[in-house]
């Protein structure tokens, strides 16, 4: 896994040209930051455009960002900051268009389609707004998906599949497919499935969007029981309060890092005790 | 994504839209349904001629020395017929020439056949097929003999009026009677019946039992060859050498008693079993060509069909396609799993057509003279065909499906 890591940290590297000072900003906010070791996530100078047919979009214009393993991550911003963008490179779904970005010490952001969808399977696991369940598959059935593509035997799934389920409080819902869940229900068998591959990080992109706020408090919980016991977890939102579960809030805007805070500082900026 | 995975998934896939994978399959099954019949009536018909035809009528390693082939198969030119019009008979002094040279240990037989009316007092009048024979004629054609004897030398050579005759020309002329030792008239002349052959059955609807073969030197030949002349001669080698051998004495001795120039073609025939095999192979290649090309045409559908409707599928589940590839799916597994489906499809179309299709054998067998056969190769060759049209329709739908874009079919509602 270590064999891409460069040796320079990202402070003193002279390689990596830092044109404007949002994007120097952004590096003095990971001092240090050393792919691998500890460090989960770190990218240099992320850009992600989109040609619209001749004009150019920059979703993302140079994203600094490293995050520690076991760290609780909010990422904030208006509509249209990139944050869907930024969520869906960390998440190796997308490749960006310049810059690089390590996962666990390893350089994905020029691999190809296959080896980044063997990276999703084994390093990340997703928690989407809108579930994203197979509707026709059982609540077991969706959690043993990314097992399926891991290559792992039909029993040691089930098996792996029922353990998650029973760490979402699930388990008296194995059988039920996602119409016979409630909102909430569906998103904790998506957080199941999210885990059952172990993997380095948890992404989740608005992930209470389409719930009701008693409904919120709960997933909430379960992201702050799984922070608790280790889990790196990184999760998109433009509710404050949600936010405010998290211990630190990464803010974009206009595609790049304007704001990069601690759990206090932040709650302190938002008014919340 | 393992193999059985995949298949497990598709049949999952295929269950839950019944109707709409059954009208799917209609193409492949249809297709496949006529290729198995007709696979079943052209292998029918071609262990009939094998085992029936060429057996029974001609005889295995025999051939007949004749002056134009009777059995013609496929078209016979304006010139040929002409030329075979020219052709000299064939009359006693030729065969008493060709049966000296033949090798010892095969048999021959003079063979003068017509179909004549025959009569008892004990029933109408009706035709018969009258052969005018030698004594080994019955041995050669294998013919077996349920009730008395069949004629011999000495009477081929007195040209006693005696008779072997079939089981239909007993049961008819003779009803509920003994026919040994009773008169069979033919052509006004009554024989005296004095063996009775074993049932031979049909072919293509013909009795093989309505024959009454008497020595041909009796006035028998004057009905079956007023002309004098000789039908054919019949010679029966006990291994395929001797009857090259045979054949070829019998060449070289017509040729040179006719007096053919190296270069000058043969103006007599000698028509062997091998031949109308050989023929029979050809026509059982046409048959199956002609035969399938029907099918083929619904298979062709049958692909077209599945291909649509697999790009449809990949439309409807781009999401799920999303999902797969977000969770770890790679090009490869998603490649599988629409080729897996489209090719289980396509295969569940090939086995009920199979089955439909040896009904329809079936169904033709009883209800036509046309004889089928199940060939045991064209089940698999059927599953094998089903599953390849399954992929070539898949092909391109599975390839769409596996380069979408994971964020892309996200987004789709
Ligand atoms: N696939 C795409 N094609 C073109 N433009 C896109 C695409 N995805 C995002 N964008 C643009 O990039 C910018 C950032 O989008 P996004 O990352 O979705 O923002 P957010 O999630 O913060 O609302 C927006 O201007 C959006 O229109
Ligand atoms: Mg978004």
């Amino acid at each position: 896994m270590n064999d891409k890591q460069p040796d320079a940290t990202l402070s003193t590297t002279g390689e990596h040209s830092l044109s404007s000072t949002a994007e120097r900003q952004a590096v003095v906010q990971a001092p240090g930051a050393t792919p691998g070791k500890d460090w989960v996530i770190v990218t240099r100078g992320l850009k992600r455009e989109y040609d619209m047919g001749g004009e150019i979009v920059r979703a993302l214009r140079g994203v600094d960002l490293a995050i520690r393993r076991n760290e609780y991550v909010a990422i904030m911003g208006p509509s249209g900051s990139g944050k869907s963008t930024l969520m869906n490179l960390i998440g190796c779904l997308d490749t960006p268009t310049a810059g690089e970005y390590w996962l666990n010490g390893t350089l994905v952001s020029r691999m190809s389609d296959d080896e980044l969808a063997r990276v999703r399977n084994k390093e990340i696991g997703f928690v989407f707004q809108t579930f994203n369940l197979l509707p026709r598959a059982t609540a077991l059935h969706n959690v043993e998906l990314p097992l399926v593509y891991a290559g792992i035997s039909s029993d040691e799934r089930k098996r792996r599949a029922k353990h998650a389920l029973e760490q979402v409080q699930l388990e008296h819902r194995m059988l039920h497919r996602p119409n016979e869940l409630s909102g909430g229900q569906r998103q904790r068998v998506a957080i199941a499935r999210a885990l059952v591959n172990n993997p380095s990080i948890l992404l989740a992109d608005e992930p209470t969007g389409n719930l009701d706020s008693q409904t919120s408090e709960e997933i909430m919980r379960v992201f702050e029981n799984l922070a608790d016991s280790g889990q790196t977890v990184i999760m998109v939102t433009h509710e404050p309060d949600i936010a405010a579960h998290a211990r630190r809030v990464v803010v974009l805007r206009d595609g790049i890092v304007a704001s990069d805070d601690r759990r206090s500082a932040f709650k302190q900026s938002m008014g919340i005790s | 994504m393992p193999f059985l995975e995949a298949v497990r998934l598709a049949f999952a896939q295929i269950r839950v839209q019944k109707l709409k994978s059954f009208f799917t399959l209609l193409g492949v099954m249809i297709g496949v349904m006529f290729l198995i019949a007709v696979v079943s009536i052209v292998e029918g018909m071609s262990k009939y001629m094998e085992e029936d035809f060429a057996g029974k009528m001609l005889g295995v390693n025999s051939f007949t020395l004749r002056r134009r082939p009777e059995a013609q198969f496929g078209n016979v030119s304006e010139a040929t017929w002409r030329e075979y019009q020219r052709r000299p008979l064939i009359y006693k002094s030729d065969v008493d020439q060709v049966r000296p040279a033949l090798p010892s240990g095969v048999l021959a037989s003079v063979e003068n056949m017509t179909f004549t009316y025959a009569s008892t007092p004990y029933n109408r009048p009706r035709q018969v097929q009258a052969v005018g024979a030698e004594e080994s004629y019955v041995a050669i054609k294998g013919y077996k003999l349920t009730a008395g004897r069949t004629f011999t030398a000495q009477e081929v050579s007195y040209g006693s009026k005696v008779l072997v005759i079939g089981t239909e020309v007993a049961e008819h002329f003779f009803p509920s009677l003994d026919p040994l030792g009773r008169e069979l008239r033919i052509g006004g002349v009554p024989y005296l019946v004095v063996g009775l052959l074993e049932k031979q059955g049909s072919l293509f609807g013909f009795s093989l039992d309505r024959l009454a073969i008497g020595p041909w030197t009796s006035p028998i030949s004057r009905i079956t060859n007023p002309r004098g002349d000789i039908d054919g001669f019949l010679v029966k080698a006990p291994n395929a050498a001797l009857l090259a051998d045979a054949m070829e004495e019998a060449r070289s001795v017509m040729r040179s008693s006719r007096h053919l120039a190296p270069a000058v073609p043969d103006n007599f025939a000698l028509e062997s079993s091998e031949s109308a095999l050989t023929f029979f192979a050809q026509l059982k290649g046409q048959m199956v060509a002609f035969g399938t090309a029907l099918p083929a045409i619904g298979l062709i559908v049958g692909a077209i069909v599945i291909m649509n409707i697999m790009l449809v599928a990949v439309a409807e589940r781009t999401r799920e396609i999303g999902i797969r590839k977000a969770l770890g799916a790679k090009r490869r597994d998603i490649m599988r799993q629409f080729l897996v489906e489209s090719a289980s499809l396509s295969v569940l179309g090939a086995a009920l057509g199979i089955a439909l299709g040896i009904g329809m054998a079936k169904v033709v067998a009883a209800v036509s003279p046309l004889p089928a056969r199940v060939a045991p190769w064209s089940i698999p060759m059927a599953v094998l065909l089903g599953a390849g049209v399954g992929i070539v329709a898949g092909l391109y739908p599975a390839s769409r499906a596996a380069r979408l874009d994971p964020i892309a079919a996200l987004r789709q509602e």
